[in-house]
């Protein structure tokens, strides 16, 4: 790229932002004592982008994995703090410690203490916990269970009684015969029916019963009761719902199959008896335990918190610390080592104005590492494109996203970004002319800046986030909306008569408002926009029609004539003759013998104030050039001139298409006479060559490709011209959608809620007006403009001469590395 | 309506066909497992999924790991993508990834109640269990004594209940019972399961029909082979081979009678997809038949992708992530045990 940096001088004036920095590939020779340093001094500096030399190595065959593994332990445990400290509550503290400078080694040190002492101390406490949790059951069974027994007695008793009662009277035959069998057998062939209690999770309840009931064939008894609370499960350590259950059976098979059953659905059981003196023991025991544990518990509790909290106050220096050191060892996996295991060698790209700063950094880190060797900082010639890199500020970074999301700019090649600052909000203006809504958009762009330091540090949503980082060219497209908006006179859809009084008076009392018929020119032309008096009249659309489609006219061809003469510039900066001649000039030619010519007559029309009809003299330019133009003439010589311009247009097309790809095949021709000879003068060269086997030079020369080629271009470009004109029409659409929305809702909706004379229907009015101001309006309309703006930037502006194929500079910055996570 | 899918395809199945392809260009390719297999500790192997889609899911592990870790981990994996895929499912897409799952089902009875006849704790059993053939009542198996007890108990509640109406007997449990039950319910599962695809229609019956074809076959030829030499009778052997697939009936006739591995061999070199597996194992080997079998099967399950608007792209891709799943485990295995030289035995790749 030598020979384009020496062009590059000669053109025109270095501009920041119009061409990209100036790159060289820099080959870096550290000493490997010093490296560590050298490459976070690079980091801090944030301008050198590293090239991976070990792309074929994969990652755990590098130099520095076992340092990678290291970092990434320690951000696992980092991770598991944090995980902790989210679960206490706590969150890590902001305010950055006085940084007791801690190097890599003792944190890793430090950090595996701190995780063994974090996990010992809840491993005590779940210990304590799960103890805590099962005595809560415990007593959750007891007083269930206990209730149980109790309404169970209860009944039981009257039931005995009632039959005590029917056996002293009558033997009745419908008194069921077991009960009574039972009754009478002697207590010693009682079985003994033994009980199973504890709690099951409610949602598993009823499988368990309708399991326990198939097991035992229904030989049991099953009585739940559901706790209200939910119950910490002693095994899991999650607060679930809960039922408690008792199981009376018979049998030891039975139990066996119970126990089975409780096991399988995790259901906790508690030794219960049916002695009502030992149970209150019992529930009694069980609180003092309780009480006992808590104390326990809180204690451990407030020590981890104290524990967290200590950690709290540096993880965020750790975090960053450690993450640091990560993308340390990540570059220095990039690089490779040289034979004597001495040195490091990076390769990499960087501004050449960041040359000295690059090689200061290197002193300085050698200094540090007290490396008897300096490091070499040395300029390799390449033929590799360079990455592409602007300096953007934080205004004009938002707009050069524009360009970029279309595509990164070749290295070097005119960046319409620069345009697109001024052009992008004014074309969303034409759309979005109202002045009232500019004000608003800009009060709210200009509250997302003056808290930009708030917001900028904070996490925001994804729209808010979206919103905010456009928030200056929302403010550039509301200042430039307020001016379309004066020049449309329109606030809200309504006229203002700011620059002085209308021109037009009434000739007699009787004329309205809603006509221009006898309305007379009283005074001076409205010396600024549109004059107040067209709003609401009869003729307002056509007017403001006619207006609106020609001014879209003539921004649009300015915008593509631009697009044009900025080829030209890319041509000239790149040294490329055959663009200048065969692609600028014929492009130039073609577009402003057509609608160039268009717009001189729209302009003639405005100034002469004639009546002739533009549709008619374009189209007979095509059809019949030679006809008299009769009452369309605009000037003398019109006839003439459209002839002219007609075969200079249609000489164009031809001019396009055949010389470029002849004069390339040509230039191949020469070059490859010119290798053959120079093979004999230097034994470098094809040596060189084979180490680049991409140059351009040495592609086979397809003609038939590079003429369909061409081809292609050619006819898009001639197609264009007539679809990107009218494709700028859209401009005047969306702006007379836009008028007319805001216009209904005024009077359809304010002045129709105005005319009732009620509050109640006025303030619905007004509270629907407002709603469908900031949603349709202001939010919906913005975004469309937005689009359209878009579109014609990235179609009609920048097909002309924009190729995008760059590659963006991503430097290794420690800065950018913060931004990266979450 | 065949051929007609592509009109309403999208309506309920596009989104979760769009996942589920997302999901498929996250699988392994090659060049990872070359890679994973230069690797010299777990440690590595972490390192190196950590940049796949594994990552997430293995970050968090401290440092010594264990390949069961890494298993189980790539697993949730899987399971949280079902989980994800059957949430959003509608009818009759739900259904048919809960069918996928059946096999799952089987496996983890099987492997219960074989554990509890050995007197294994069943916590442990269940550990062992694949995720994503749990249902409720599983750790209940462990009571039943025998077929009919089992299936009162706990299955009549699980979608497995119709197919074992074949192998309700009171017999008690032991292996060889054990074994016959588990292919029994599986020719049950194969066979409902082809007929649902059947009724599902289009693409999806035409290619599952292929693929469980596959799956058919090749349990036909493993029942075979590892009942020569038991006192399964023929009539058992032929009773347990599923009514479908490229073998049936004439190749199950003939299967039922062999009495070695070389009669099966000559019988399947008849049909011309099997010719193929069997040509590249040598006379008398069947160790590497089953890496044959996983070969063409992952072949096969690809190309179901090559497929718009059906449904067999879920079953392959659960299929598929299986095999990773395998394959992860085999290389863990070899990494942690030393055994780097035998990584290759077992590891099919997947592209």
């Amino acid at each position: 790229m030598g020979t384009t940096e020496a062009a590059g001088g000669g053109c025109c004036p270095t501009m920041d932002l119009l061409r990209s920095e100036p790159m060289q590939l820099v080959q870096l020779i550290i000493p490997i004592e010093s490296s560590r340093h050298a490459i976070s001094y690079l980091g801090d500096l944030g301008l050198f982008q590293f090239k991976d030399l070990n792309a074929e190595k994969s990652p755990f065959q590098r130099t520095y994995a076992t340092q990678i593994k290291r970092c990434g332990e320690m951000a696992r445990r980092l991770r598991f703090f944090k995980e902790q400290m989210n679960k206490a509550g706590l969150s890590p503290s902001t305010r950055s410690m006085i940084s007791n400078d801690i190097d890599l080694d003792n944190l890793e040190v430090k950090l595996g203490e701190l995780e063994a002492e974090l996990l010992e101390i809840n491993a005590n406490n779940e210990q304590l916990q799960r103890t805590y949790s099962e005595l809560l059951e415990y007593k959750l069974v007891l007083q269930k269970a206990g209730e149980f027994f109790n309404s169970a007695q209860s009944t039981a008793a009257a039931l005995r009684r009632e039959l005590e009662v029917q056996h002293s009277t009558e033997r009745s035959i419908d008194s069921p015969l077991l009960l009574e069998q039972e009754m009478t057998t002697d207590p010693s062939k009682h079985v003994k029916l033994g009980s199973i209690s504890g709690l099951v999770p409610r949602e598993k309840s009823m499988a368990f019963e309708r399991i326990l009931f198939r097991a035992t064939r229904g030989n049991v008894f099953l009585k739940q009761a559901v706790v209200n609370d939910r119950v910490v499960d002693p095994v899991s350590g999650d607060k679930v719902e809960k039922n408690v259950f008792i199981i009376f059976y018979s049998g030891e098979r039975a139990k066996n199959k119970i126990l089975k059953i409780c096991e399988a659905f995790g259901a906790n059981r508690y030794p219960f008896t049916d002695d009502l003196g030992k149970q209150f023991q019992m529930i009694n025991e069980v609180s003092g335990k309780l009480s006992e544990l808590k104390t326990t518990i809180d204690a451990g509790l407030l020590h981890r918190s104290s524990l967290l909290q200590t950690i709290g106050h540096q993880y965020e220096q750790w975090n960053l610390l450690v993450k640091k050191e990560k993308s340390i060892y990540h570059t220095l996996n990039m690089l490779s080592i040289d034979v004597s295991r001495m040195c490091l060698v990076a390769e990499g790209w960087c501004p050449v104005y960041a040359s000295n700063q690059i090689q200061n950094v290197l002193q300085r880190a050698s200094l540090d590492s007290n490396s008897q060797l300096g490091a070499i900082f040395q300029v390799l010639h390449t033929k590799e494109p360079p990455p592409t890199y602007f300096c953007t500020n934080k205004f004009t970074s938002a707009f050069q996203e524009i360009v970029d999301a279309y595509g990164v700019a070749k290295y070097q090649e005119a960046n319409p970004g620069v345009y697109t600052i001024i052009t992008f909000p004014f074309l969303f203006a034409v759309m979005f002319g109202d002045w009232g809504h500019g004000i608003c958009l800009l009060l709210a762009s200009l509250y997302f800046i003056i808290r930009e330091r708030k917001f900028a540090s904070q996490k925001l949503g994804d729209i808010v986030e979206m919103t905010f980082g456009g928030r200056y060219i929302i403010m550039m497209m509301a200042l430039f909306s307020i001016y379309t908006g004066l020049i449309y006179n329109e606030f809200f859809s309504v006229p203002f008569e700011l620059f002085g009084k209308s021109a037009y008076g009434c000739r007699d009392p009787s004329c309205r408002d809603a006509t221009t018929v006898g309305l007379t020119k009283v005074r001076d032309t409205y010396p600024f926009g549109v004059d107040p008096k067209w709003h609401g009249s009869r003729s307002e659309l056509p007017f403001l029609n006619s207006l609106k489609m020609k001014m879209s006219i003539l921004l649009g061809v300015a915008q593509m004539n631009l697009g044009i003469v900025l080829s030209y510039f890319n041509a000239k900066f790149f040294a490329d003759k055959l663009n200048i001649w065969y692609q600028f000039v014929p492009q130039m030619i073609f577009l402003n013998s057509l609608f160039g010519y268009l717009s001189l007559l729209i302009i003639v029309k405005w100034c002469t104030g004639s009546q002739a009809d533009l549709y008619h003299v374009m189209i007979y330019m095509f059809l019949s050039p030679t006809d008299n133009l009769g009452e369309n003439q605009l000037f003398w010589g019109q006839r003439f001139l459209q002839i002219l311009l007609l075969l200079s247009a249609l000489v164009a097309v031809p001019w396009m298409l055949f010389p470029k790809p002849y004069f390339l095949k040509k230039q191949h021709e020469e070059r490859h006479q010119g290798q053959s000879y120079s093979l004999l003068h230097s034994g470098e060269d094809p040596l060189d060559e084979e180490h680049h086997p991409s140059l351009p030079g040495h592609e086979e020369f397809e003609f038939t490709e590079v003429f369909v080629h061409q081809l292609i271009h050619t006819i898009e470009f001639v197609l264009g011209a007539v679809s990107n004109t009218a494709s700028y029409l859209r401009l005047w659409a969306l702006s007379l959608a836009h008028s007319e929305l805001s216009s209904v809702f005024y009077d359809k909706v304010l002045l129709l809620a105005w005319g009732y004379n009620n509050v109640i229907i006025l303030i619905i009015g007004i509270i629907v007006f407002t709603c469908a101001t900031v949603g349709v309006l202001l939010v919906m309309e913005t975004l469309s403009a937005f689009l359209h703006a878009l579109r014609l930037h990235w179609v009609e502006f920048q097909n002309k001469f924009y190729e995008g194929s760059g590659y963006k500079f991503y430097p290794f910055s420690f800065a950018l590395l913060s931004e990266e996570d979450e | 309506m065949y051929g007609f899918e592509a009109m309403t395809f999208n309506i309920h199945g596009g989104y979760l066909e769009a996942i589920v392809r997302g999901h498929r260009s996250g699988l392994l390719t090659a060049a990872d497992y070359n890679n994973l297999c230069q690797c010299e500790t777990l440690d590595d192997i972490k390192m190196h999924l950590s940049a796949t889609e594994y990552g997430p899911y293995l970050q968090n592990e401290p440092s010594p790991l264990h390949t069961t870790t890494i298993v189980e981990k790539c697993t949730l994996k899987l399971v949280d993508e079902y989980k994800h895929m059957l949430c959003q499912a509608t009818e009759p897409l739900s259904t048919f990834l809960e069918y996928i799952t059946y096999g799952h089902m089987i496996d983890n009875v099987v492997l219960i109640v074989t554990g509890t006849l050995h007197e294994r704790d069943v916590q442990e059993l269940l550990e062992k269990c694949h995720p994503l053939g749990m249902f409720d009542s599983i750790a209940t198996l462990a009571v039943a004594q025998n077929m009919r007890e089992l299936y009162r108990l706990v299955l009549v509640d699980t979608p497995l209940a119709p197919y074992f109406s074949e192998c309700i007997t009171s017999e008690d449990l032991d292996d060889m019972n054990i074994e016959i039950m588990r292919n029994t319910l599986y020719k049950a599962y194969l066979e409902d399961f082809y007929r649902f695809c059947q009724k599902l229609g289009g693409a999806t019956a035409e290619i599952m029909s292929d693929l469980l074809a596959f799956e058919a076959d090749r349990r036909a030829v493993n029942i075979t082979i590892n009942s020569i030499g038991t006192e399964l009778t023929r009539d058992d052997r032929r009773k347990l081979y599923s009514s479908f697939g490229l073998l049936y009936p004439y190749g199950h006739e003939e299967l039922a009678v062999c009495e070695d591995i070389d009669q099966v061999r000559g019988c399947m070199e008849k049909y011309p997809p099997y010719q193929s597996i069997f040509s590249k194992l040598s006379y008398g080997e069947t160790q590497m038949l089953d890496k044959a079998f996983y070969e063409e099967e992952v072949k096969r399950l690809c190309l179901a992708f090559e497929q718009q608007f059906h449904y067999g792209v879920f079953f392959a891709y659960m299929r598929l992530r299986e095999q990773e799943i395998r394959n992860l485990m085999w290389i863990s295995e070899c990494v942690a045990q030393n055994q780097k030289s035998r990584v290759h035995d077992s590891v099919v790749f997947i592209f």
